[in-house]
């Protein structure tokens, strides 16, 4: 039975990885290989490393830009607001907890491609009589995709410290709220913030529905219009993103492991 | 910026008693309940409202018309089925990776790096992973021409942009997030069933069909929906693959936007994304109800 189940295992794991794993090799294969000839040529990788061509990437450029601000903006807003608002209602409106998790959870019941439909018309007045049409503006819409994934991080960070003590206790010794707030919470939920910024980085740079239904430009509507004239850059970009975001997130949870690794064997001795 | 703005710095009871009357508390809330009515509730309720209004403001149930015409049905019925069958290969190799997963040793290092990778893959949906399977089974992709001596197996070009292709493609998402949302559950499966199947005679055909199996049921069912719901969603990867014609509900969504100033088609958008909304609910409300079963034998 033991020795049926390593196979099993070792089958399964080894076939997964392979359907995994081809597509971005071919992806690296498709980057050098010129489509029609099928020569090698590293042109792609050249043109967007080396230089030179700042036409055909002019696009690219633009997309990534404003696909970096709105990231940036993302988490920004997404902590700021967040963070806060579950520290509030943990110490005061304890009743409130389960409608902020249910007004953060709601974005994964509505698929984007129907928030798109109703952030039109706000987007709408938005680009007309508030602010104006430019592509960073859609952060705000961004910050939505993100909630889920941001208050899920900062839940499990808030649960694991105790929460009232730390700030009763800085309260009595005379702290303001915001030195509460950023010099006793922020650092101990440290972990959980490195993990909503990445996740938050990770929605923002994949992110096509919204751009592409209210005709911006971000990194993956650029794509997606540069791979219909030049598909070697194409793929060689999205494997650079691709591949960025596998070690990014690989790396986050051998670091989080080893932390819980390193924690873990102390906090069972004080126990005993 | 401070949640309780009213609070100064040296009261420093007040963090331990509510002292303040309970009104000024829920205004340090007013930041986050504003942000999210303007940018998810709105939306929603623009999309509800919508699909009953024209352009000048009328009723009109001309949106709701087009959406009951035969063709938007056959539209409807296309998401719905692809979506199914994504689910169900997701769900099959995606739980039988999850038991492989299960079975490896906890916390080694080839189970954490496999597992992340899961997590990342199935966020993986979109342009990008379309471009990878263009590269991989396309006109010019790795595969395709590892393939062509063989030409019975050689992929068809113009596979990848057909339902089929465009369902194979969504596997690649689907399947890791069944293992992600599946692992928690076999996880779940005590060493201690077995050996007690075993000691009173079963065999293992018993102890999957009359032990795991029915303690696995709910959770394979919900994460099934889960997936179903997932693929039902998604639009950039049928977006980039597929430029011709509106096959599933997303894409139709996509065209009606852009034909917004053609008057026949008033209110037709915020109709199908309605639809959209009625589907998901009823999945979700079918996963909630599931869940509550599973959460029996999760500690």
């Amino acid at each position: 039975m033991r020795r049926g189940g390593a196979w099993f295992r070792r089958v399964v794991l080894g076939l997964a990885l392979v359907y995994f794993l081809v597509p971005l090799a071919s992806l690296a294969d498709f980057s050098v290989r010129f489509p029609l000839t099928g020569k090698v040529d590293g042109a792609a990788w050249v043109a967007l490393f080396g230089g030179g061509e700042a036409d055909r990437l002019s696009l690219l450029r633009e997309g990534l830009t404003n696909s970096l601000i709105m990231a940036v903006m993302a988490v920004v807003i997404s902590l700021g607001l967040l963070l806060p608002t579950m520290m509030l209602v943990r110490l005061r409106l304890p009743r409130m907890i389960k409608v902020v998790e249910f007004v953060c959870l709601l974005p994964l019941t509505i698929p984007a491609v129907v928030l798109v439909v109703g952030l039109a018309p706000v987007y709408l007045v938005i680009s007309t009589k508030i602010l104006d049409s430019n592509t960073i503006w859609l952060a705000f819409a961004y910050v939505i995709l993100c909630l889920p994934y941001v208050y899920r991080a900062l839940d499990s960070g808030l649960r694991a410290i105790d929460l009232k003590t730390l700030s009763e206790t800085a309260r009595s010794f005379g702290a303001s709220w915001p030195t509460v707030l950023l010099r006793v919470i922020v650092p101990n939920v440290r972990s959980a913030l490195v993990s909503s910024v990445f996740v938050t980085l990770a929605v923002v740079l994949g992110e096509f529905t919204f751009a592409r239904m209210l005709a911006r430009t971000n990194l993956q509507t650029a794509l997606f219009e540069i791979n219909l004239s030049d598909g070697q850059i194409a793929a060689a970009v999205s494997l650079l993103v691709l591949g960025g975001t596998i070690v990014l997130m690989v790396t986050l949870d051998l670091v989080v492991a080893l932390q819980e690794r390193r924690i873990r064997p102390s906090t069972r001795s004080d126990v005993s | 910026m401070t949640a309780t703005p009213t609070v100064t710095g040296r009261d420093a009871v007040s963090a331990s008693r509510p002292v303040l009357p309970g009104g000024i508390n829920v205004l340090g809330t007013v930041p986050f309940f504003a942000y999210t009515a303007v940018f998810l509730v709105l939306p929603t309720i623009l999309v509800a409202v919508g699909a009953f209004v024209a352009r000048d403001g009328s009723l009109t149930l001309n949106g709701i018309t087009q959406v009951m015409s035969p063709r938007t049905v056959g539209i409807f019925a296309t998401s719905l089925w692809i979506s199914a069958l994504t689910a169900l290969i997701g769900t099959v190799c995606g739980g039988l990776i999850a038991y492989a997963l299960s079975l490896s040793p906890a916390g080694s290092l080839g189970r954490r790096v496999f597992t992340a990778l899961m997590s990342v893959t199935a966020q993986f949906g979109g342009v990008m992973l379309a471009f990878a399977f263009i590269a991989t089974i396309g006109i010019n992709g790795l595969v395709t021409r590892l393939l062509t001596p063989f030409p019975a197996l050689t992929p068809d070009p113009g596979f990848l942009s057909s339902l089929g292709g465009v369902a194979l493609v969504y596997c690649y998402f689907q399947i890791p997030l069944m293992v992600i949302v599946f692992l928690p559950a076999v996880e779940g499966l005590r060493p201690q069933w077995r050996e007690a199947t075993e000691n009173l005679g079963g065999t293992t055909w018993t102890y999957w069909t009359r032990v795991a199996g029915p303690i696995l049921l709910p959770s394979l069912l919900g994460s099934f929906l889960l997936l179903f719901a997932n693929a039902f969603s998604a639009f950039a990867t049928a977006a980039a693959l597929i430029s011709q014609e509106s096959v599933i509900v997303p894409l139709e969504i996509e065209s009606a936007l852009r034909n917004e100033n053609d008057l026949g088609m008033d209110a037709y958008a915020q109709a199908l994304a309605l639809g959209m909304i009625l589907v998901v609910a009823v999945v979700m409300a079918l996963y909630a109800v599931l869940m509550k079963r599973a959460a029996r034998w999760t500690p």
